[in-house]
């Protein structure tokens, strides 16, 4: 492990920001601290920083308690959450600024900032002022600036949040591919939850101060271990008295179930390779239909509650009102503080050949 | 309705003309008019007098030293009250405003009770060979009390407008304080730092109340203009209270013209 944070605790004037937060993340790795507003990820990125003390709990940066050391010390480089660029330097004081204060001679900082900004698509810009450059050249400002006296970790503060989408989705993959190349250990801080899964080795999702659950990516959608985390993550809508429907069973102190579109999945009735799985499917009807672009997105009534499935394009168009057979594969049940995943048992009893699937 | 909207001088703005030259030119041209009543040869008499050169004199030091103690520590107090969280930070930031809501004279009261006879302090300085009350430090310690405000408060908005992010980035690449406020928040408050300097230059020539308590009175030692002016009226000298009056009057409209001048190049550089 790179940095640990070991049992962390931080309140503002009583409220609690963050409780008992600790995470791991290991020496290279990429680690999205995702959770919605106002549940700590700052907080947490400024202790690690040393822009925030906490109340209790350690700090520990590459085998080393760091608690009592400055921040300017720790060998941490920061993007902020609007960049914060010294609006009256131009862009090539704003990198330089790092390396001059640490006195390097003036060739050296000619030749770092001069490399940064080539890394960085920046070249040419140098004259510029903060307030001359689009937002993602911004982005690119506070991250060379952010990298140029080597940091060993590179603490980034939603930094996306001000850029308009397309351009985003760029700049994340361009920003993955450089900090892979680079291979300098990072965290950074999200609400929107397909960054993170796009970008990250590791995502960390906090809620009210809390870390709920940390794993890859993949683990977090597929084993959600806390409610919150069931809801959070992915397209979740909750639904109550899952046993109502074919192949679930009640489970002891679990009264709510979180389904997910691609969790549900919906024949016409005439299709001829349904047979093995009747017992397995229910019947509903489309109440709305709604073109996502590269695929319908139905809303089917089934026994008074509101399913949502995705058909592709592809398959036999369907209508408003038209009767529909619907299976759902599984779904994640939830007591007070555990989430468990729910398989569909009459489809556990029929041969694997045999289960329905949207290619059919 | 259409002809009111575009008619030139609406009544407010007539009545708002009329009050600003009944109220603040006309005077000031009185003062001007009757400072020359008797001719240019006998104002610059009048003007060149050796006590009027004095009182002059001691009111450009006083401004020169108050301006300058006041610049360094109303930088200080902004600076604190806005990028520093510590106990206290908000009573500090109303004591700040303290001068503004207290009568000058009962300042200068108060300081007389600090220094005068009959205050311990008395002993001490007057040991050391200082003379507070009744004399030049008296003068400046009043002016430099009462025109405290005006720095730090026309930098406190910018300040806090500006938040700590662009302080809190040089400080984690290992700036020092003096480098964070040179290289990153000075550019930003440059201009109303000039603004605050200006107002407070102003501000110090023309205290009276508290440095009245405070000097003494002794003509060419602890007279300053606003003092003298006021010794030669009661004197019955008006043609050279005006002249000397019409002194402060020339240097408060360059402060006007100053202020102007910054506030226009203050809001060119924001652009
Ligand atoms: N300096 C502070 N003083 C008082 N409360 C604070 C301070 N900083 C943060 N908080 C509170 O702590 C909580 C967590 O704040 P934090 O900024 O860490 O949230 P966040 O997860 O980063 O949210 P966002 O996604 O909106 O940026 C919030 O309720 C916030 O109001
Ligand atoms: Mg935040």
């Amino acid at each position: 492990m790179y940095l640990e944070l070991k049992n962390i605790n931080k309140s503002f004037a009583g409220f609690k920001a963050a409780r008992d937060v600790s995470l791991g993340v290991e020496k290279g790795s990429l680690t999205a601290l995702l959770g919605p507003s106002g549940s700590g990820k700052t907080t947490v990125l400024r202790i690690i920083a040393g822009l925030e003390a906490p109340d209790s709990g350690e700090i520990i940066l590459d085998g080393r308690s760091v608690n009592e050391l400055p921040g300017s010390q720790r060998g941490i480089g920061f993007v902020f959450q609007n960049y914060a660029l010294f609006r009256y330097m131009t862009v090539y004081d704003n990198i330089a600024f790092g390396l001059q204060v640490q006195k390097k001679n003036k060739k050296e900082i000619k030749e770092r900032v001069v490399e940064l900004m080539e890394l960085t698509g920046l070249a040419g810009l140098e004259k510029r002022y903060p307030n001359q450059l689009s937002g993602g050249q911004r982005q690119r400002v506070a991250f060379a600036r952010a990298l140029a006296p080597n940091p060993q970790l590179l603490l980034l503060d939603e930094p996306f949040a001000a850029i308009d989408a397309k351009v985003r989705g760029e700049l994340r993959l361009w920003l993955k591919n450089m900090i892979h190349r680079l291979g300098v250990t990072s965290i950074f801080v999200t609400h929107d939850q397909s960054e993170a899964v796009e970008v990250a080795d590791q995502i960390v999702i906090m809620n009210e101060g809390q870390i709920e659950q940390s794993g890859t990516p993949l683990q977090i959608y597929k084993r959600p271990r806390t409610p919150f985390v069931a809801q959070f993550v992915g397209d979740s809508s909750v639904i109550e008295g899952y046993e109502r429907f074919a192949g679930f069973q009640r489970v002891p102190g679990a009264d709510k179930a979180v389904l997910r579109p691609e969790f549900v999945e919906c024949f016409r009735p005439d299709n001829k390779k349904l047979a093995a799985a009747m017992g397995a499917m229910e019947r509903g009807t489309i109440q709305e239909i709604v073109f996502k672009g590269h695929c319908m997105e139905l809303t089917l009534s089934v026994q008074g509650a509101g399913l949502r499935a995705q058909r592709s394009l592809e398959r036999r168009p369907v209508q408003l009102g038209d009767e529909m057979m619907v299976l759902i594969y599984r779904m994640y049940v939830f007591d007070g503080e555990n989430a468990r995943l729910l398989e569909n048992q009459e489809l556990l009893k029929i041969p694997p050949d045999q289960v329905p699937a949207a290619q059919m | 309705m259409k002809k009111t909207q575009t008619k030139r001088f609406p009544l407010p703005v007539i009545l708002a003309i009329f009050f600003a030259a009944c109220f603040l030119v006309l005077p000031l041209i009185f003062v001007i008019v009757q400072a020359l009543s008797q001719g240019i040869g006998a104002y610059l008499a009048n003007i060149t007098e050796e006590y009027t050169q004095k009182a002059m004199l001691l009111t450009l030091k006083t401004t020169v030293v108050v301006v300058l103690v006041n610049t360094v520590f109303g930088l200080f107090a902004a600076w604190t009250v806005t990028k520093y969280s510590f106990p206290g930070r908000k009573a500090l930031t109303t004591l700040i405003d303290l001068p503004l809501s207290v009568s000058p004279v009962i300042s200068g009261l108060a300081f007389l009770l600090v220094f005068g006879r009959t205050s311990p302090l008395y002993g001490l300085l007057e040991g050391i060979g200082l003379k507070v009350v009744y004399a030049v430090p008296g003068i400046v310690l009043a002016t430099l009390f009462v025109t405290f405000p005006y720095i730090s408060r026309e930098m406190i908005p910018v300040l806090s407008a500006q938040g700590r992010d662009e302080e809190e980035a040089a400080a984690l690449m290992g700036a020092g304080w003096f480098t964070i406020f040179w290289r990153v928040t000075f550019p930003h408050i440059k201009w109303s730092l000039l603004y605050g300097v200006v107002l407070c230059t102003a501000r110090a020539m023309g205290e009276f109340g508290a440095v009245s308590i405070l000097s003494g009175h002794l003509r060419g030692k602890t007279n300053t203009l606003p003092l003298h002016i006021e010794i030669l009226y009661n004197e019955f000298r008006y043609s050279e209270a005006f002249a000397v009056s019409s002194i402060l009057v020339i240097l408060a409209l360059l402060v006007l013209v100053l202020r102007s001048l910054i506030e226009h190049r203050g809001r060119k550089g924001e652009a």
